[in-house]
């Protein structure tokens, strides 16, 4: 909402200055979002008359003026202008003036002294171009300040208003808040009815009394739509940022903007019988204004007559019946429609209008009528013609329930102490009746309060009068007792830090992503998609977040980064039986060089392995890895992970089809997991201590190829043979010695007895049992 | 047999062969001929036996002062070769300790995480629990459960995504705010009994249909939740203050309160605090709505409750003093790595 403060107070000027008032309503609740001057910053120009023309002695397309500017005498001005001539009045700046750019002196212009300058609406910032000095009626006063006559010292407010103060969608509303809010006399405009003055009435019927409660109409015949709006209208509406489009079409936009009350003109010699205010039938087509033609559904509410529908109510006017530079009678419209009618109704055609915008959130219906005597008035006043009767057809009415305020719930819910007789004089001054009894106000609303319905919205309103600076803000006093700490429970932040401290850098991607990096690089067929992407490449949601990692890989490699450690903790997304299910997962990408370039260590390419510890240290060590295929991930290198029997995530090299598709120069090992699993742990249990020390053997085997270490281990530690107490590996070697396809392993294996030390013969039987598990069960030869 | 008297010159002769020693090595086998089994001394020491029980305490004594003077000078030439092999090692393995670490560098985490992570840990100091609630959430939960029913002007204010489902229906969307997180939250806290009284924020992603230089269509915000019998919005107030001067460790930084409209709060307002002169709006706030409260089933004649919700990329830029949202998302390494640790 835009508009003139000159304008506002013209109906209550409290005696604070315009940054005051903005301050007032911004505190207020009504954000000021932008307070703007009109046109340019100058000063010392006034209105001049050009008394006499002379040419320039050297200069032919110089003239030299003599112009009375008010003064005892007047100014010799050298101006260029064509239309410069005796008798006009046009703005004149003053030596010492400062325009938008430059400066006023006195100056010989081709030898000749001149006293200033006259104007064109270029030089005071009025417009980008202009032909000639700005030519004013004759009835401009000579000496008179160009600002002050052209309302040049207004002030633009902009007010971003919130839904439930529709109230305050016009001049007369925000007048009437600011009057409330300061205690300044409110002179609001009184408009007379005016009486019959012929007989034609348009005859009008309501189907729906709840939809359409208040419908006022009129003829007025004989206008002339042909003539002008005056000059003080169209300046009002140009502050509010409307254009004026003719006088019939600014008159309505006029009282829309003062009273807040959407108006319809129709053009009465294209209506056919009866107006009659309906529920569309489905389907039922309009062209609007705005030449949309509409397909309407059965829930929208039309004006319509004999040919059909005539007007989206409330919404927009249609073309057949709008009003031209030849219609001579007009049907005047000025109704209420209930905020549930028009509720996004307009919407499903993209069409928001300052009419529907003003009725989903609620118009005055006690206003209805007088606005339809002020845009009468003003047609008369400036299109004439004859006004005939007003017709009226009063439906179902909104309800204002007197609403209690208990003063106990007030305090405690502001926790502060207001006096009852404070709340009376806020009531008072909001306009609100009410009546009061033992602490309990019983509060009728006015008509065009449409968010007054309960005793929040009450407490809400002295609040907000009383201001929200004047509660103070007070630590809450509760009982103290500390929240529970999961011991067993790793949190998001620990397993960020094992990262961090592995190097990685943590990025945030967004959730929505390319279709085809669900698709393709995931291998899933059916992606979440959204209805109304922002674009296209963010279409889907992702179910997998190395999408994410590798653009952000490529954004930085194209930016000169060769080593590349990220990773990302966020939510991927899947259909679920019912609705959706998000996991939350923690993904990691890494690329080029192991650790950074250094003076003490060979460069050497990250590979599996070093992601794998990088994982390890997220798992506690307690995740197996089992090789797996992906549609991302290189066929041979490639594993699933697993913890507590249960796959969590992946881990593998980018596949080189990949790599070549983003052009990477390296391989990137890629890994992700859900995090839930991560972050649970057990609380540690004390075992004993041994008191002598272990046994340490070695033991090296071959083996096939195709045998994992991990299902020797498995197979050793599972046999639980007596006193083991860890079997790892330390060595694995290929090459000479050890024949194609074969591999030697080498195994150390710890040894314990709790109560005494081992005998060389235990340990030997140990050693002896082992060989011959791996032996019997996966083919292994001791080297 | 020798004269005690006559051993006195092997003090010097020690002392020169010593001397004469350049490693331990050396001087080990010099001992010998002083203090070895057969050493000189050792075999003077065996002539006492020879002697009277007269003579033999004076010789005795005479002996060891000579075998004490020697293994002075042995200790003393052990120690000093020792010092200057010691000092040569240590000279050779002197290193420049300025060149770098070997090894990994740490890397970072995203200045949205750091603020998420301070958010977290301020109001845990006040007991405050961490709640999370689906990003991809119904219409009830993300509007008609905050008393924002179908066709309210509120939803227009929102620019929300909606999923494309297979039946056609819009009844899901991506959530345009953390406020969901609070009917979930109380839900379940009524289900279980664990409250009220409850605490919590509630961090996390959300969405809106918005993208130029100051939106993004991704972003996070904080929703923060306190109901209990006689919380009030004095209270709110205080909380708001006291967290937004420990988060930005300023004592005198003001937060100014300004009426506003939020359909799940009332009284709401917005939130503003002072900078550089003037005041940034930093959130929404307000008292529980009635409305909010019988949907999830609490009693709110017996109950208050406050709510508020910050934005998230807003403090960090401010704390930061990072100038364009973007940087947030573009994921820049040369952007992210300044907020290593």
């Amino acid at each position: 909402m835009q508009f003139s403060e000159q304008w506002l107070r013209q109906y209550t000027n409290p005696s604070i200055d315009t940054d005051a008032l903005s301050h007032l309503l911004t505190m207020a609740g009504l954000e000021v979002e932008e307070l703007a001057g009109v046109g340019a910053d100058f000063n010392k120009v006034v209105i001049a008359e050009i008394i006499s023309a002379d040419k320039h002695p050297d200069a032919d397309r110089l003239q030299v003026l003599k112009v009375n500017v008010g003064a005892a005498e007047p100014l010799q001005v050298v101006c260029g202008a064509s239309n410069a001539r005796v008798g006009l009045k046009a703005p004149c700046a003053l030596v010492g003036a400062v325009l938008p750019g430059f400066e006023i002196k006195q100056a010989k212009v081709r030898g000749v002294e001149s006293f200033g300058m006259m104007c064109s609406e270029t030089e005071i910032g009025l417009a980008a171009e202009s032909a000639g000095l700005l030519e004013l009626p004759a009835n401009a006063t000579v000496g008179q300040d160009i600002r002050e006559y052209l309302g040049l010292n207004d002030k633009l407010f902009t007010l971003k208003l919130t839904p439930n103060r529709s109230d305050c969608l016009s001049i007369v509303g925000i007048a009437r808040e600011v009057a409330a809010l300061t205690g300044a006399t409110l002179d609001l405009p009184k408009f007379d009815a005016l009486s019959a003055q012929h007989q034609d009435v348009k005859k009008v019927s309501v189907a729906d009394g709840e939809a359409c409660a208040r419908y006022c109409g009129r003829l007025v015949k004989g206008v002339n739509a042909t003539a002008q709006a005056p000059e003080w209208m169209v300046r009002r509406l140009d502050r509010s940022g409307l254009r004026s489009i003719s006088a019939v079409v600014d008159i309505t936009n006029y009282v829309l903007l003062e009273l807040g009350q959407p108006m319809h003109a129709f053009d009465a010699a294209k209506l056919q019988g009866d107006i009659n205010v309906r529920w569309a039938s489905q389907g039922e087509t309009i062209t609007l204004l705005n030449e949309q033609e509409v397909k309407l559904d059965k829930d929208m509410l039309v004006i319509a007559d004999n040919s059909g529908a005539i007007a989206f109510a409330g919404v927009m006017g249609g073309q057949s019946t709008a009003v031209s530079d030849t219609s001579t009678d007009i049907f005047l419209e000025s109704a209420f429609f209930t905020p549930d009618t028009i509720a996004g109704k307009g919407r499903r055609f993209g069409i928001s209008t300052d009419s529907s915008y003003r009725f989903e959130r609620g118009v005055d219906y006690g206003n209805t009528l007088q606005a339809l005597e002020r845009a009468t008035a003003l047609v008369l006043e400036i299109c004439g013609g004859q006004a005939g009767a007003v017709t009226e057809v009063n439906g179902v009415l909104p309800k204002r329930v007197p609403t209690q305020l208990r003063m106990a719930k007030l305090n405690s819910i502001l926790g502060i102490t207001l006096d009852e007789s404070l709340v009376a004089k806020l009531f008072d001054q909001l306009g609100f009746t009410y009546t009061q009894k033992a602490g309990v106000f019983e509060v009728s609303p006015p008509s065009y309060r449409f968010d007054i319905s309960r005793e929040e919205d009450l407490i809400e309103e002295i609040a907000r009068l009383h201001g929200y600076d004047n509660i103070p803000a007070i630590a809450p006093i509760a009982d103290l007792r500390m929240l529970p700490d999961a011991e067993g429970l790793v949190t998001r932040a620990v397993l960020q830090d094992v990262l961090v401290a592995n190097g990685y850098q943590e990025v945030v991607n967004y959730s929505f992503v390319d279709e085809s990096w669900e698709t393709e690089l995931l291998g899933n067929a059916k992606p979440i998609k959204l209805k109304n992407p922002i674009a296209s490449n963010m279409s889907v949601m992702r179910s997998g977040l190395w999408g994410g990692l590798l653009d952000t890989l490529v954004y930085n490699l194209n930016r000169q980064q060769d080593r590349v450690r990220i990773f990302e903790m966020g939510a991927s997304y899947a259909e679920a039986k019912e609705g959706f299910q998000e996991t939350m997962r923690i993904s990691g990408l890494a690329y080029g060089d192991v650790i950074p370039e250094q003076w003490g260590e060979a460069a050497r390419s990250i590979d599996f392995y070093d992601v794998k510890a990088d994982v390890d240290a997220l798992t506690g060590g307690r995740a197996e890895y089992v090789a797996a295929q992906h549609p991302a991930l290189h066929p041979g290198q490639t594993a699933q992970i697993i913890v507590r029997g249960r796959s969590i995530g992946w881990i593998g090299k980018l596949h080189p089809k990949w790599q070549q598709h983003y052009q990477l120069p390296k391989g990137a090992v890629l890994f992700e997991m859900d995090l839930s699993p991560l972050q649970q742990r057990s609380i540690p249990k004390y075992s004993e201590v041994a008191k002598f020390p272990p046994v340490r053997r070695d033991i090296a085997v071959v083996v096939d190829e195709a045998v994992s270490v991990d299902a020797l281990i498995k197979t050793m530690k599972k046999a639980k043979v007596q006193f083991v107490t860890d079997i790892a590996l330390f060595d694995v070697y290929r090459g000479k010695g050890i024949a194609e396809e074969k591999k030697s392993l080498a195994f150390y294996v710890l040894m314990q007895d709790t109560q005494k030390s081992l005998t060389d013969a235990e340990v030997d039987s140990v050693m002896a049992s082992l060989l011959e598990l791996i032996k019997n069960q996966h083919g292994a030869e001791l080297r | 047999m020798q004269n005690a008297h006559s051993l006195e010159h092997l003090i010097p002769e020690a002392e020169a062969e010593f001397a004469a020693c350049a490693n331990v090595n050396d001087l080990e086998n010099a001992k010998a001929r002083y203090l070895g089994k057969s050493g000189a001394l050792t075999e003077a020491l065996k002539g006492l036996g020879k002697l009277s029980n007269e003579e033999r305490p004076a010789a005795g004594a005479a002996i060891n002062v000579v075998k004490q003077a020697v293994e002075a000078a042995l200790k003393a030439r052990r120690d000093a070769i020792l010092m200057a092999e010691q000092n040569l090692q240590l000279a050779s393995e002197t290193l420049d300790v300025t060149l770098p670490a070997r090894g990994q560098q740490a890397g970072g985490l995203h200045p949205v995480s750091l603020t998420l992570a301070r958010i977290e840990k301020l109001f845990h100091s006040i007991g405050f629990d961490v709640a999370e609630g689906p990003e991809i959430e119904s219409d009830f939960y993300n509007f008609t459960a905050l008393n924002i029913p179908e066709n309210h002007p509120a939803r227009a204010m929102h620019d929300t995504f909606y999923v494309d489902t297979a039946d056609g229906k819009l009844d899901h969307v991506l959530r345009t705010h953390t406020s969901p997180v609070q009917v979930h939250y109380m839900q379940n806290a009524m289900k279980d009994k664990s409250g009220p009284p409850l605490k919590i924020i509630a961090p996390g992603r959300v969405y809106r249909v918005d993208s130029d230089a100051t939106h993004s269509p991704m972003f996070h915000q904080v929703e923060g939740l306190w109901v209990d019998e006689d919380v009030s919005f004095a209270n709110l107030k205080g909380v708001v203050q006291d967290f937004l001067q420990r988060f930005f460790e300023r004592d005198d930084l003001q937060v100014r309160f300004r009426p506003s409209f939020f359909p799940f709060t009332e009284p709401s307002a917005e939130m503003d605090m002072s900078w550089n002169g003037g005041w940034l709006e930093i959130g929404g706030c307000g008292m529980v709505h009635p409305e909010v409260f019988k949907h999830v089933g609490i009693d709110a004649e017996k109950y208050r409750g406050f709510a508020f919700g910050l934005g998230v990329e807003r403090l960090t830029m401010l704390r930061y003093g990072v100038n364009d949202l973007r940087h947030f998302f573009n994921n820049d390494l040369r952007f992210l790595q300044q907020f290593g640790r």
